[in-house]
């Protein structure tokens, strides 16, 4: 970079805001994908969007790419900067700016905590589900930007159901605002929709107005333990066959369970093959009978035990001591390397068996959680990436996985995005004419591709 | 693993919003360093030094990451780079870590010194006479800082060998001094021998006992760390007691890890390993040990109090419950929870000299999260704590005192109608 573009910067964002020595620079070199890292050439903290806009506009006069990043917690490699990259760390825009009671939204700069969004709801009576696991870090820009999911999507959807506007800086500078507070609209083309999960390559996200929901008045957790992984499977098709829609219906298997116990000490049973965590949310009287019924399928499946939670509080412990499994599984081996395939739910049972047959075939630790209500997987395998021979036989077993997911037509990202961990097979999943679509739109958008390059596809 | 889940926990993070400023930051730059990729550069130095060392991204951290073993393994090696050497920071360095903190008889000679400065009017002279303005500026500032020294240490308090009044004891525990807790807070010690005498423990306290090693650790100084570590086992031979009590969150932190700190000396590992399975923090020893509650109350009325957790206990000890579960059981005790009790409160050991300014914006934090409660008293484990949140009370004017658990439950005993039958 040079000192003229640095100059300029600093006008623009402050010295304190400008991060250009090697001892700053290095922690923004990767976010939270294993084995995937790259020094960018700056770092600035925009407070606005019109710092934002002209930090762009500078870049690109300058021909240097721009990689946008929250608290850096992706699992697709979407904010490591390409070398030599301009970083837009946006974690200092991170205001409230308006809960609307009337309309049911919420306002929001994108650097604001995803889980700020909710307590900023809670007290208004209003909820706001999407709940990734990274929740008490990621900013709501980056889910945005990756289309985020959670624990809730069963019954919640995913980030893209709640995002009514979004303010964007385009690849030339300009702002544009998309959306608005109507509950419909069909003005042209829907073009926010373009912009949530494209993952920083077609605009950055400076703003998010938000839909809320009514706080559901009741919950119940259960947590169902299995000496089978096919009858934790069958319990879940069960539950969907008797048209109940939890809000949470995650699965954790045998490794996952004991590294998740060392962490949280919460008394899950290590010695079982499959635990089943099942969350329903409402009325009392409809989440009473719901979770009775869901007890009784589990038990009709073969649960060893099925226990509640006695209250709010081993509820969230529940909850929280899911979300850190994919870091509590770090435990075992220094290098966890994820997938995040999504299969159709009648699908379940056999790519779970599959998964578990490849890492045996090749010698590999693996744990696998996910959310089985909607047929997102997460099978981890467990490495050191400075194995070299390791490593290969991992890079294999994710292969062969990818390639039986879409067999059974699912996709290769559920809930993490492409970025640069699954670009190999995004071709492969979407056929050729709409990867060339996506291509197209790209190129409209930002054709000198100083957005994110080298994400999603080359 | 670099999932991010530790930077909602870090105070310099909270404070910053920087990357380097997090333990994940801090982390890619000690294995920058290993990989060769970054030397031991002065900005390495400064980063390392800027960590309050809290430890509560260990907590937080699912993956089970040794962040204080990272810690203290990156600030030797700053140590030996020569990457932060300044003579001023060498000379100081040298009389506490390698002068003061090694010869218990040399740190309590110099708290007796202290304290006739202090209690001869010297001081307050001092002060008026604005002599201490003539001071160097990192003195200057520090004198202000300095505790006030207790009439007694620890060796005039508590006898050798005390047993519980009335019948044998059940269980035989040795009790730890520590330097500062010595100097200022001896009454807390004896505090301490009362309640563990109170409860059938008989006490072995030698008079004189050296520093257990946590500051040369904290500060990179592996080698005289071990040396002070083998001495403490020899002066208290594991073997010969049920437990070993320490009654300080940053010493006991320290202490219960001596066999990493060992591991490599066969005369004394096996014997390392033995000292860490007996070593208790005194509020996880009493509930252990199903403590009496007193049948008396520590003061005449009612008192509230809000519990601060001292970071080394909560997260290098994981002691949390114990503490509270004590006072709840102290009669005329109202327990309140204070919001972010669990935040650090900027002492951090010698974090208040070393990093002022981010010591201040802690305690005037962690102030205000007290005067929400508007407890009488604030009770915590570890001097520093104590210390620091005292003075920061005192200068917002809050009349809340600061105590210890210990302390309450002493005077309770002490307040009993007649002696304990048992």
């Amino acid at each position: 970079m040079t000192p003229t573009l640095l100059d300029s910067l600093s006008a623009i964002v402050g010295q304190p805001s400008l991060l250009t020595n090697r001892e700053d620079l290095i922690p923004y070199g990767f976010d939270g994908t294993a084995a995937l890292k790259g020094t960018p050439g700056a770092v600035v903290f925009p407070k606005t969007t019109a710092q934002v806009a002209a930090c762009v506009r500078l870049a690109a006069e300058h021909g240097v790419p721009v990689v946008t990043r929250g608290s850096g917690t992706g699992l697709s490699g979407g904010s490591v900067p390409s070398p030599g990259s301009l970083v837009l760390c946006l974690v200092e825009m991170n205001a409230i700016l308006d809960v609307d009671v009337r309309n049911l939204t919420l306002r929001a700069q994108c650097g604001v905590i995803t889980q700020r969004i909710d307590e900023a709801a809670a007290p208004h009576g209003l909820f706001y589900p999407p709940d990734p696991g990274s929740l008490k870090i990621s900013t709501i820009g980056g889910n945005v930007a990756e289309n985020s999911g959670g624990l809730r999507g069963l019954k919640y959807g995913v980030t893209r159901d709640y995002v009514m506007g979004l303010e964007v800086v385009l690849p030339d500078g300009s702002v544009a605002r998309l959306g608005n507070a109507c509950v419909k609209d069909v003005a042209g083309y829907s073009m926010k929709d373009l912009f949530i999960g494209s993952e920083g390559t077609l605009g950055i996200v400076t703003e998010v107005l938000l839909r809320l929901v009514p706080r559901p008045e009741a919950r119940r957790t259960l947590l169902a333990v299995f000496d089978r992984m096919e009858d934790a499977a069958q319990t879940v098709s069960a539950i969907i066959a008797a048209r109940i829609i939890p809000c949470t219906l995650e699965f954790l298997d045998k490794m996952t369970v004991c590294c998740v116990e060392a962490y949280a000490k919460i008394g899950l049973p290590v010695d079982c093959e499959a635990v089943l965590l099942m969350e329903t949310d409402g009325h009392p009287a409809a989440v009473e009978q719901e979770a009775g019924r869901m007890a009784e399928l589990a038990t009709a499946h073969g649960a060893r035990s099925v226990r509640a939670a006695r209250d709010e509080a081993e509820a969230l412990g529940l909850a929280a001591a899911r979300r850190n499994a994919f870091s509590a599984l770090a435990r075992v081996k220094p290098t966890t390397i994820l997938e995040d395939i999504t299969v159709p739910r009648s699908e379940l049972a056999a790519m779970v068996a599959f998964i578990a047959q490849t890492a045996e075939k090749l010698n590999l630790q693996v744990g696998t959680f996910g959310h089985m209500g909607d047929g997102n997987l997460h099978p981890t395998f467990l490495t050191n990436e400075r194995d070299a021979a390791e490593m290969e036989r991992v890079h294999l077993a994710l292969e062969t996985i990818v390639e039986k997911a879409l067999d059974l037509g699912g996709t290769i990202t559920g809930e993490h995005g492409v970025g640069l961990a699954k670009k190999p097979w995004l071709k492969k999943q979407v056929g050729d004419s709409s990867y060339a679509l996506m291509k197209l739109v790209k190129s409209a958008l930002d054709p000198r591709r100083l957005l994110n390059p080298g994400k999603i596809f080359d | 693993m670099h999932c991010g889940m530790c930077l909602p926990t870090c105070p310099t993070y909270d404070a910053t919003r920087r990357e380097r400023h997090s333990p994940r930051g801090r982390i890619a730059l000690m294995r920058a360093v290993a990989d060769g990729e970054l030397s031991v550069s002065k900005s390495f130095a400064e980063e390392m030094s800027y960590c309050l060392g809290c430890l509560a991204c260990q907590t937080a951290c699912p993956a089970g990451v040794q962040y204080g073993q990272l810690l203290e393994t990156a600030r030797a090696e700053v140590e030996a780079s020569g990457a932060a050497a300044a003579p001023a920071r060498s000379f100081w360095r040298t009389l506490t870590l390698k002068v003061l903190f090694t010869d218990p008889g040399l740190l309590r000679l110099a708290g007796r010194l202290l304290r006739i400065y202090q209690q001869s009017g010297l001081q307050s002279l001092a002060r008026k006479l604005k002599l201490t303005g003539l001071l160097p500026a990192n003195l200057r500032s520090l004198e202000p800082m300095t505790p006030e020294i207790a009439p007694a240490f620890s060796d005039e308090n508590i006898r050798l060998l005390e047993a519980p009044a009335g019948s044998a004891p059940r269980r035989h525990v040795a009790l730890l001094t520590g330097c500062v807790q010595d100097l200022v807070f001896s009454d807390i010690n004896r505090d301490t021998a009362d309640v563990l005498l109170a409860n059938g423990c008989s006490v072995y306290t030698p008079r004189e006992q050296p520093c257990c090693g946590s500051l040369h650790a904290h500060n990179g100084e592996h080698a005289l760390a071990a040396d002070l570590a083998r001495r403490m086992i020899d002066l208290l031979p594991p073997e010969r007691f049920d437990a070993i009590i320490s009654n300080a969150g940053g010493c006991g932190s320290h202490l219960r890890h001596y066999a990493p700190l060992l591991a490599d000396d066969p005369s004394y590992a096996g014997r390392a390993v033995l000292w860490d399975s007996k070593l208790r923090d005194i509020h996880e020893w009493l509930l252990e040990c199903g403590m009496r509650p007193p049948e008396a109350r520590p003061f005449e009325e009612a008192i509230t109090v809000a519990y601060h957790d001292s970071c080394h206990l909560a997260h290098g000890q994981k002691v949390t419950r114990q503490p509270r579960e004590l006072l709840a059981k102290i009669p005329g005790v109202t327990l309140q929870e204070l919001p972010e009790a669990s935040w650090c409160c900027g002492s951090a050991g010698v974090y208040n000299i070393t990093q002022p300014e981010q010591s201040a914006d802690l305690l005037s934090r962690k102030v205000s999260n007290i005067q929400k409660t508007e407890v009488q008293y604030l009770a915590q484990s570890n001097p520093g704590c104590h210390l620091q949140i005292a003075r920061g009370l005192a200068a917002a004017g809050s009349v809340t005192q600061v105590t210890q658990p210990v302390s309450l439950l002493a005077r309770a005993y002490r307040r009993e109608p007649a002696p304990h039958p048992h």
